[in-house]
């Protein structure tokens, strides 16, 4: 059985910041599959269509799932009223997660908003696989208002972070100082994860040195599990385009393989 | 479980639940979670002569109790069902209902044909998919046009033929009559309701295609009713759809005049939705004393 859907107990619900909350649940079956980068289809009451949220955090120890949500509309609001101890029903791990290859020594990770949580946890399987390998991050927000996961990423790799209007950090886009760590030398992989427009400048700088680009896309989804065709986005293989399941051949795609 | 065996136009399935067409691919991805020789049969993913990339996204939305969807037949064509998916599918012991679409009649009786040599136990024919520009809609909504996509399908196979019905009409009874008089074997009903939502800050529909087809437990009752109204016009078997997710609504759909039922919106909050309403009706049935559940079929008392 590659796909778990079940009832499983909130071990916390909690608001981290204005709107934004950190469950954590504990769901052995499904950490014990689970790989950085994939995501978990979450039930919100009565409501025909789970929410797709992605895995910030895997302790596999500990069978526990961490994900970090916005709320956004009525399913996150159903959502923030969970309680501790309580019962969700989760259906993953879903999609591919992320693949970075082997080789690899030196990763930039770039978060725009809500797009910061699934690299949490690929940076740190990352820097877990190899000693040798070092990380840093460029997390985007629109305020200072909107700011999540500072300390968390601090605690594992070296970060930047900007906020559109400078009300905290650098003010400006994530790209600048994504191009400053790339000057330095030492990246050869790059992973995004935020708002289509940057997703889309930050495969643009990647694409400008060479450098490997992996980006998180997301969608509309219906099933979660490849069967609906709801959930596609735009590729390009061998020249031919294509619509690809975001559910199934993503979330993760290689940038250069996107049409965006 | 032959209490719940059903027999529709001559093709036997364990159980009345078929999983519904274009929710359930080609029955790979769900076989994840359960053997699909649990089920009464899969209709599988809308089938074209050709190879379809479908609509742009977003294809889905929700609405209060349902979904839309503009998926628009992405599909990879007859001809790869035929090599890729039908061997797999044949080794799962469930009855195998193709779906076609086309859009000409044409190319509807060019996919039967195709079809007719396969392991394919029942050819179902989505004359009511709403989005697709060039057809889909109007062979639907026009009896003369429905009875000639009948006759087209049924003189390239001798494969069962299911009508598929789209509820987008004024009377649906009508068409139902027209297809019976061209030779199908059955009626499956409802397709989708053509719907809208507008996502108010932006002042977009929130499909890139407007509209889409409408599904889920708000359509419920006026699948009921289609299917009854259906039921009292025309004799062919029913499989009836439209908002199913429990064993409750199947034996619903099985009073109003349906002979089997196809479930597919529920399974998106639900994977399992299939096999409860499955051991609901043999509960149901042992419960009720029926020797078999087709003594369902219609028998609503109309006041
Ligand atoms: C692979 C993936 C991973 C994600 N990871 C996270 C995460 O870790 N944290 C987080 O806060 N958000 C994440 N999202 C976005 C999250 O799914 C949406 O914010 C959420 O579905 C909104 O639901 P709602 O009921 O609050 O909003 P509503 O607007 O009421 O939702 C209506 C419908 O639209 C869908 N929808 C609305 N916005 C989005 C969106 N941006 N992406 C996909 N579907 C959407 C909903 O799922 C629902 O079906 C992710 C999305 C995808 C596709
Ligand atoms: C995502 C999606 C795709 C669909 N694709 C098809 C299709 O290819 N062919 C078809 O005949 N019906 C298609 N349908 C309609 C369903 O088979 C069914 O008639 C309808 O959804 C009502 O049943 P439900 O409420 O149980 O989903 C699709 C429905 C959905 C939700
Ligand atoms: S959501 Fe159904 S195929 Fe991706």
């Amino acid at each position: 059985m590659k796909f778990i859907q079940d009832d499983f107990k909130i071990l916390y619900n909690r608001e981290i910041q204005n709107g934004f909350f950190d469950i954590l649940v504990d769901c052995p079956s499904i950490a014990e599959r689970a790989r950085p980068g994939q995501f978990i289809n979450v039930l919100c009451g009565e409501k025909p269509l789970r929410r797709p949220i992605s895995i910030c955090e895997i302790d596999k120890s500990a069978g526990s799932i961490r994900m970090v949500y916005q709320v956004r509309g009525e399913g996150t609001e159903w959502m923030s009223g969970l309680c501790d101890g309580g019962t969700i029903n989760l259906l993953g791990p879903l999609g591919n997660g992320f693949n970075i290859p082997a080789k690899s020594r030196g990763m930039a990770v770039v978060g725009g908003g809500i797009g910061t949580p699934p690299l949490l946890g690929a940076a740190k399987q990352y820097l877990a696989d190899n000693s040798e390998r070092s990380c840093t991050a460029v997390l985007g927000f629109r305020s200072a208002a909107a700011v999540i996961l500072e300390d968390d990423y601090r605690a594992v790799c070296d970060t930047v972070v900007t906020t559109d209007d400078g009300s905290y950090g650098r003010h400006g886009l994530v790209t600048l100082p994504l191009e400053e760590q790339i000057a330095q030398g030492g990246i050869d992989v790059i992973i995004a994860c935020g708002p289509t427009p940057m997703l889309k400048a930050v495969a643009e700088v990647g694409a400008a040195h060479g450098i490997t680009t992996f980006v998180s896309m997301e969608q509309r989804m219906g099933c979660g599990v490849g069967a609906c065709l709801a959930c596609v986005c735009k590729t390009r293989l061998a020249g031919e385009e294509m619509y690809s399941k975001v559910c199934t051949h993503g979330p993760v795609f290689n940038a250069s393989r996107v049409v965006w | 479980m032959s209490r719940l065996s059903v027999n529709i136009a001559g093709v036997e399935l364990k159980n009345p639940v078929i999983t519904a067409s274009g929710t359930y691919g080609f029955g790979r991805e769900y076989s994840e979670f359960y053997p699909l020789s649990r089920l009464g049969g899969i209709s599988l993913k809308g089938t074209t002569a050709a190879p379809r990339m479908g609509n742009e996204p977003p294809r889905i939305a929700e609405t209060p109790s349902g979904i839309l969807n503009s998926i628009g037949l992405q599909n990879p064509g007859v001809d790869a069902l035929i090599s890729d998916e039908l061997d797999w599918l044949s080794k799962q012991d469930t009855v195998i209902i193709a779906n076609i679409a086309g859009s000409s009649v044409d190319d509807y009786s060019a996919v039967a044909e195709k079809l007719d040599k396969t392991c394919v136990d029942m050819i179902e024919v989505n004359i009511s998919c709403p989005n697709v520009k060039k057809g889909g809609m109007a062979f639907g909504t026009d009896p003369a046009v429905a009875a000639a996509v009948t006759k087209a399908v049924r003189r390239s196979t001798s494969k069962p033929v299911i009508m598929k019905l789209s509820p987008n009409v004024t009377d649906i009874t009508e068409i139902a009559r027209a297809v019976e008089s061209e030779g199908a074997d059955a009626v499956s009903l409802i397709n989708t309701i053509t719907g809208m939502r507008i996502d108010i800050n932006t002042r977009r529909p929130i499909l890139k295609n407007n509209t889409g087809g409408m599904s889920g437990g708000a359509v419920f009752p006026v699948a009921v009713r289609m299917v009854n109204e259906v039921y009292r016009s025309i004799q062919l078997p029913i499989i009836g759809m439209g908002g199913i997710s429990t064993w409750q609504m199947a034996v619903e759909m099985l009073l109003a005049g349906a002979s089997a039922v196809q479930v597919g919106t529920a399974m998106f909050s639900d994977a399992y939705a299939p096999l409860k309403i499955i051991d609901g009706l043999e509960e149901y049935a042992s419960r009720a004393g029926l020797e078999n559940i087709s003594e369902l079929t219609g028998a609503v008392k109309l006041w």
